[in-house]
């Protein structure tokens, strides 16, 4: 068994400290100082809360205010009169579901591609014995840590070859299987008896049946961390849509929010605050849903 | 527990698999099915992460420009020139310099802070918790686009909160973002500030690996928080510490949407980082260059990478 994933299960249940642990008695001296000390953690906590977390209270309620009350020296904290006008004017003039339709394509696009191919090949590589395993899984390992700056633009002369240049082919294809996916689903799919597949071999089953039948439905909690994972990274993506969604009607959320919020719009704040709210909202909802999970994931895979 | 110490088993491990089946690698059903189900990944893979890697070194060697696009094989080989040109760049230079200051002030700065929230996180506000980990979360998952357009509206000069809140206590603020001698630090302060969160949650994990018996004995002893922060927690974390480093100094050396949103690399390149110089010449049509510069910073966070791997490889 492979430690990472031990280590997985492991601080999995250590890392479900809200419930008050029966083993924890302590002296009574050493308890009433502990309390003590907690209240001052909680206040230096709540204080480091507060600073990060204010900047999108800060945006959410500028986004209803009026440019005219957001620009007001000293500001006003809630708006006066709240306004939809911000986000009507994204939507009726600035194309906004359009980004968010790009954004959203491309983003479930990837996803469905990661969680397909890389659960099959990180099945292969972690239960089935065949010739070259070794080194697929050496160039996996060697390409996990190479960031997008440093292919983007061999990519960008390849995409623009094939004629998937500002296409959604152009914007999906490169991150339909990464390696990172093959990697999770791998150290996830070692973990699981092998006697599980030899049976259902014996029983006649074949390769397929055994991989769609038996092994993906066990590896749920593995799907829905990469999926999770791959959904929010290319929600937010940039650097990659920047270089090649070329007009406008291509674009995705956060490269029309750049675009605008350093060209023409650059001092409308309150249009931008509007802006800045339809990109994190989706994410903010997937991540309050599932905080729990994809806090335990990150902590055990060191992604953020 | 780390993405480096899972790497450094799942390579020993597939050692020791190998060693053992050495004359055998599977079954003839097997082999098919292994090549079946790793393929349709591979060719993807193969075609759009593994060659442009190799592609990206071979193009730094050449004077490919925009105008080569359709046919990216004619192109001149010319040695080292670019490297050498990007040595005596005081463009470069300048991102060079932005970047290590990126990296060399916000790291440490970061660690200390997210060591100090998960430490407090770790110490009993287990009522609070799931609330003060969404928050202090909620940072680095979202857009840092969505983000950077948000401080950008805090830091403006006349209506900034910033600066107005720096009124309130009678200090004129300065112009942040448009200061040679502020933007950096205004960007260092955010990206902190982005960061912390995360870090603070993957050391709240490794937190909760540490003894509890050595707090208790140190307790005993009459050590007080920092005693215990400074002897206890610091030496028993040195590895997630280490991990932690690695991968803050892995993301501050490619920050690019930051200054692309809020100062376009100005006042004066003050701002300009080596991605981002490097997505400039991308932009200009040098795509030698640019790969040439985008394979220096590989370099260094390979570096990185492998300092990560070596110290990390002895029981984590």
């Amino acid at each position: 068994m492979s430690e990472s994933a031990i280590a997985i299960e492991h601080d999995t249940e250590i890392l479900m400290y809200d419930e008050p642990e029966p083993g924890e008695a302590t002296p009574a001296k050493v308890h009433e100082k502990t309390t003590r000390s907690n209240w001052v953690v909680s206040g230096i906590l709540a204080v480091g809360l507060i600073i990060v977390v204010f900047p999108f209270v800060w945006m959410l309620l500028g986004s209803f205010k009026t440019e005219g009350e957001l620009r007001r020296v000293p500001p006003t904290v809630f708006p006066e009169a709240p306004t939809l006008e911000n986000y009507e004017h994204l939507w009726s003039q600035l194309n906004i579901p359009q980004f968010a339709f790009n954004s959203a394509v491309v983003a479930l696009a990837v996803t469905v591609g990661n969680l397909l191919f890389c659960s099959m090949a990180g099945y292969a590589l972690a239960k089935l014995v065949f010739p070259g395993k070794r080194i697929i899984l050496l160039v996996v390992l060697a390409m996990l840590m190479v960031p997008g700056t440093v292919t983007f633009v061999p990519l960008f002369v390849l995409t623009s070859n094939i004629g998937l240049v500002n296409t959604y082919g152009g914007l999906i294809l490169p991150f339909l299987a990464g390696a990172f996916g093959v990697f999770l689903m791998r150290q996830f799919m070692e973990n699981m008896p092998k006697e599980l597949i030899e049976a259902a071999r014996i029983d006649g089953a074949n390769e397929f049946t055994i991989f769609f039948r038996i092994i993906l439905p066990l590896a749920g909690p593995a799907l829905a961390t990469l999926a999770l994972l791959t959904f929010l990274g290319n929600w937010n993506s940039f650097l990659w849509p920047l270089v090649i969604a070329q007009s406008e009607d291509m674009y995705t959320l956060p490269i029309a929010l750049a675009l605008y919020s350093t060209g023409q719009y650059a001092s409308q704040y309150a249009l931008l605050m509007a802006g800045a709210v339809v990109v994190i909202v989706p994410v903010l909802i997937l991540f309050i849903f599932l905080q729990r999970f994809f806090v335990q994931v990150s902590a055990t895979s060191g992604i953020k | 527990m780390s993405a480096g110490t899972a790497l450094a088993s799942a390579t020993g491990e597939s050692k020791r698999v190998r060693g053992r089946k050495s004359s055998a690698p599977g079954t003839g059903r097997e082999r098919v099915a292994g090549w079946v189900f790793t393929s349709p990944f591979l060719i993807l893979f193969l075609v759009f992460s593994a060659l442009p890697v190799v592609a990206s070194f071979a193009m730094s060697f050449t004077d490919m420009r925009s105008t080569d696009i359709s046919t990216p094989f004619d192109v001149n080989f010319v040695g080292f020139r670019n490297y050498g040109h990007l040595l005596t760049d005081e463009t470069v230079r300048q991102a060079a310099l932005n970047t290590a200051a990126f990296v060399i002030v916000g790291v440490p700065v970061t660690l200390f802070l997210a060591l100090l929230i998960a430490v407090g996180l770790n110490s009993g506000v287990r009522r609070m918790a799931t609330f003060f980990r969404v928050g202090y979360y909620l940072p680095a998952i979202t857009s840092i686009v969505a983000v950077a357009v948000v401080w950008k509206y805090l830091y403006a000069p006349d209506i900034g909160l910033i600066n107005t809140a720096l009124t309130k206590i009678g200090i004129t603020g300065p112009n942040w973002l448009e200061d040679p001698n502020w933007a950096l630090p205004s960007l260092i302060i955010m990206g902190i500030w982005r960061n912390l969160g995360s870090l603070a949650v993957i050391f709240l994990a490794g937190l909760q690996l540490v003894d509890r018996q050595l707090y208790e004995a140190a307790s005993v002893d009459g050590a007080g928080f920092w005693i215990k922060f400074r002897h206890v927690t610091v030496p028993s974390m040195r590895p997630t510490l280490l991990f932690g480093a690695v991968i803050t100094g892995i993301g501050y050396l490619q920050f690019f949407e930051e200054p692309f949103v809020m100062t376009q690399g100005g006042p004066l390149n003050r701002t300009l980082s080596v991605a981002y110089e490097s997505y400039n010449q991308f932009g200009y049509g040098n795509y030698g260059y640019s790969a040439a510069i985008a394979y220096s910073l590989f370099i260094v966070i390979m570096i990185l990478t492998v300092i990560q791997f070596k110290v990390l490889k002895p029981n984590t």
